[in-house]
This record gives C-alpha cells, structure tokens and sequence, in this order.
C-alpha cells in the first residue's frame, strides 16, 4: 500500500517453541493487543521491519506532495486552490507524524531522508505516475486518498503504539482528501461533455495503479504472515483491494463514469465485484525505478533537500549563537 | 548526522480547562521554531489554545522494566477506591 512489500527479514514463522523466552513473552502481549511502546523490549526483526514499513508511509506521503503540488499554480479557482495547498500541507504533516513515529525506533529522521534519496527504501507506487489534467487531482483524492484509508483504518490497531496513535490522526485527515476529491470529480461530471470526459480519462488512467497500491497477493507470502502475526498488518492485500473496488464502483456509477476493465462486474454468489487480471508486470518495473516519473519525482526531492540545506543550516547557527548570548547574560 | 535539528515533544492544550496532552514529536532549531512548526504540524484544525514544546532530550522516563515495581503496590490498596465500601440503600449523598 504506501507501504508495499515490506521485507521482514524472516524466512519461515517460528512455532512457539522455538521462540525465545522474551520472544513469547512479546508474542503473548500481542496477543492480548497490548500495544508496544519504544522503550519495551521487541525483537530485532520486528524493530527493523516497522522501521521499513513506516519510513516506507512516511516516504509515500512526502513524495505524494509532489504530484499534486505540480496542479497548484493551475487550480481553476482560488477556492480549489486554497483546498489543495491546505491537502498538500496536509500531506507534509502525514509524512512528519510518521517520521516522528520511526524515530521512536532509534533511527534518526537525517538517516531516514538520506534512504530515500540513496533509492534504498522505496515510496509507494503510485506517486511515478504523472498529474496531466485537473481531473487528476480529483482522481487522486478520490481513488489514491481511498485506497489509503482502507490500508490506514485498520492500521490504527496496529501492535506498536506510536505508528497507531499517527494513523488516528492522519485517517481523520485523510477524509477530508477523499471528499474533496469525489467533489472535483462531481463537479467535472456535471459540467460540460469535455469536463465529463476528462473525469473518465483520469480513471481510466488512475484505476489500475489504485488497485496496484494495494500491493500484490500476498496470502502465502511468508513477510505477510509474519506481520499480521506481529499486527502491523490486520488484513491481505487481496481483502483490502476487494473492499476497495466493492466500494469505489458505485461511486464512479454515480458519476456516470466507468472504470477502464471489461471483466468488472458484480458477482451474486459472492456478494463482491470480479475484476479482471492486474499487469503486476507494470507494478514490478514502477518499483524497479522505471515508472512515467520515478525519476523526475527523485531528482525534485533530492533537490529541495540539498536547496533548503543552507537554511537548516543558517537556523542551527542562529539558535546556537542566542543559546551562547543567553548563557552569558545570565 | 551532526546538523540534525534537535528533536522536541510537543504537548497541546485542546481547550481552557484541561491539561495540555502529548501529541508528538518533531524538530527544530531551538524553541521559536518547536513551537511555529508544532502550530503548523499539530493545529491546523483548531486542535489547540496553547502549546508546549520540551526538548525530548529533558524528558526522564520510568523504565518499562521497573513497571512492577513501581506500579503493582498500587493493586493490593483497593480500598482507595470508594466503591470498596458498600454502602446500604438507603443512606443517601455518599
């Protein structure tokens, strides 16, 4: 999801008995949803593997500002763009909740920024597509912010306290993106043909990589099972991306637009939607680094750090030098 | 990273009356800014009417493993809650 595929560093789930007396005594208070805190004792592999999972969030939400922040300057209205700035500042509040959280861990927020621009963690799929139109920004809210609060709600119940109580803050944001979202795009399908007609260019484009952010199957991946074991991850990528569609269908039928797959349709027996086959072929070589913008989304990131590096810099000095001044008049 | 901004808590008061309540966390270069970022991280819904920032580094905590220790002699002093005493029906206003 924002985060997707996150390694456990496990190879096979431990029975009971191989655990270590600490291990079980973890394990029992996971159980009992108990929430782990920084200081208690946790097992390497569970420290290591929030660590990559948050920072991996955290990531998705600071490059996820760039997609957006491109429409900006181009926002029809002030009214919208007043909206927007407000959702990318947003954005920027998600990704420092969740640094924060990783912190927690023991590693520093300097550590985790210089992973990103190293490309040795990954951000979410879904921020290498570009905005080309207006009617993206209102797919994005819509479809990206949705297929985020499903992954996130249950998130809030996650096992380690931190990156719980984040998630309770940003879900309650998040609702907000998705509503303003939904409200471009009702606004554009109730306008002329050519805005209706941009709203579906924009599904038909966005829909399969919302599906993808979910991540691919992952019932038998040992990782998976390992973190639901843990619980930090409540629920399959196959679940989460089944109550996605199950929801976001009649949405779009209200819009009077349709998604770009042939195969969907609603399944009685089932009591879901079928939907047809996923290009996990796409997803893989996005990951890899070759989607429409990875490269372009690095190389601004990378930019804005370097470029806002004197300013850390000169603000450190400044504080540095008032601590003295204030040592010397007491 | 030896030019890290330093890390500081942050604690917000929702409304008058209450105490304020830790939120989180984040950095800055000395207190000005802990509170303008905490202003801009934390309160951008009307979540607060003041704010504290406390560098995380002056925050003592109990250890987790001393939680026995210092919270379990609270278990056995139950009579410390009223409704350890029952009292009758009929007497009123206790």
């Amino acid at each position: 999801m924002y985060a997707q595929m996150v390694e456990t560093g496990v190879t096979k789930l431990k029975d009971a008995a191989e655990l270590t007396p600490e291990e079980q005594a973890f394990q029992a208070r996971i159980d009992a949803d108990v929430k782990v805190e920084p200081k208690d004792w946790m097992p390497d592999a569970y420290r290591r593997t929030l660590i990559r999972q948050i920072q991996q969030h955290a990531h998705s939400e600071i490059v996820g500002m760039l997609p957006e922040g491109n429409w900006i300057t181009r926002a029809p209205t002030l009214k919208r763009k007043a909206i927007l700035m407000a959702k990318v500042q947003d954005e920027g509040g998600h990704g420092l909740y969740l640094y924060s959280a990783a912190e927690t861990l023991g590693v520093s927020r300097d550590q985790l920024i210089a992973d990103l621009h190293a490309g040795k963690v990954k951000y979410s799929s879904i921020f290498n597509y570009p905005t080309l139109t207006w009617a993206d920004i209102g797919a994005i809210g819509w479809l990206v912010d949705g297929a985020a609060i499903m992954n996130q709600i249950p998130l809030c119940r996650c096992s380690y306290g931190p990156y719980a109580r984040a998630m309770i803050r940003i879900c309650k944001e998040e609702s907000f993106h998705q509503r303003q979202g939904y409200d471009i795009m009702l606004t554009l399908c109730r306008g002329s043909a050519s805005q209706k007609a941009m709203a579906q260019d924009a599904l038909n484009r966005w829909w399969w990589p919302s599906l993808m952010m979910f991540g691919p199957p992952d019932a038998e991946s040992v990782h998976s099972a390992q973190s639901a074991r843990w619980k930090i991850k409540l629920l399959s990528n196959d679940e989460l991306r089944q109550r996605f569609v199950d929801q976001t269908v009649p949405q779009a039928d209200f819009l009077g637009i349709s998604m770009p797959d042939p195969e969907l349709k609603w399944n009685e027996t089932r009591g879901h939607y079928d939907f047809g086959p996923i290009d996990w072929s796409e997803f893989h070589n996005v990951l890899k680094g070759n989607g429409p913008c990875n490269r372009d989304r690095m190389r601004t990131r990378v930019k804005a750090w370097e470029d806002g590096a004197w300013v850390r810099d000169a603000a450190l000095a400044h504080a540095e030098k008032h601590a003295v001044r204030n040592a010397e008049a007491a | 990273m030896s030019n890290e901004w330093p890390l500081w808590e942050i604690f917000i008061r929702s409304q008058h009356g209450l105490a304020h309540k830790h939120v989180g966390s984040l950095h800055a270069p000395d207190a000005e800014m802990a509170i303008k970022n905490a202003r801009d991280v934390y309160t951008r819904r009307n979540e607060g009417i003041s704010i504290w920032a406390v560098r995380s580094a002056d925050v003592h905590a109990s250890a987790p493993g001393e939680r026995g220790p210092l919270f379990e002699p609270a278990n056995d002093k139950v009579y410390r809650h009223p409704t350890f005493f029952p009292m009758p029906e009929e007497v009123k206003h206790l």
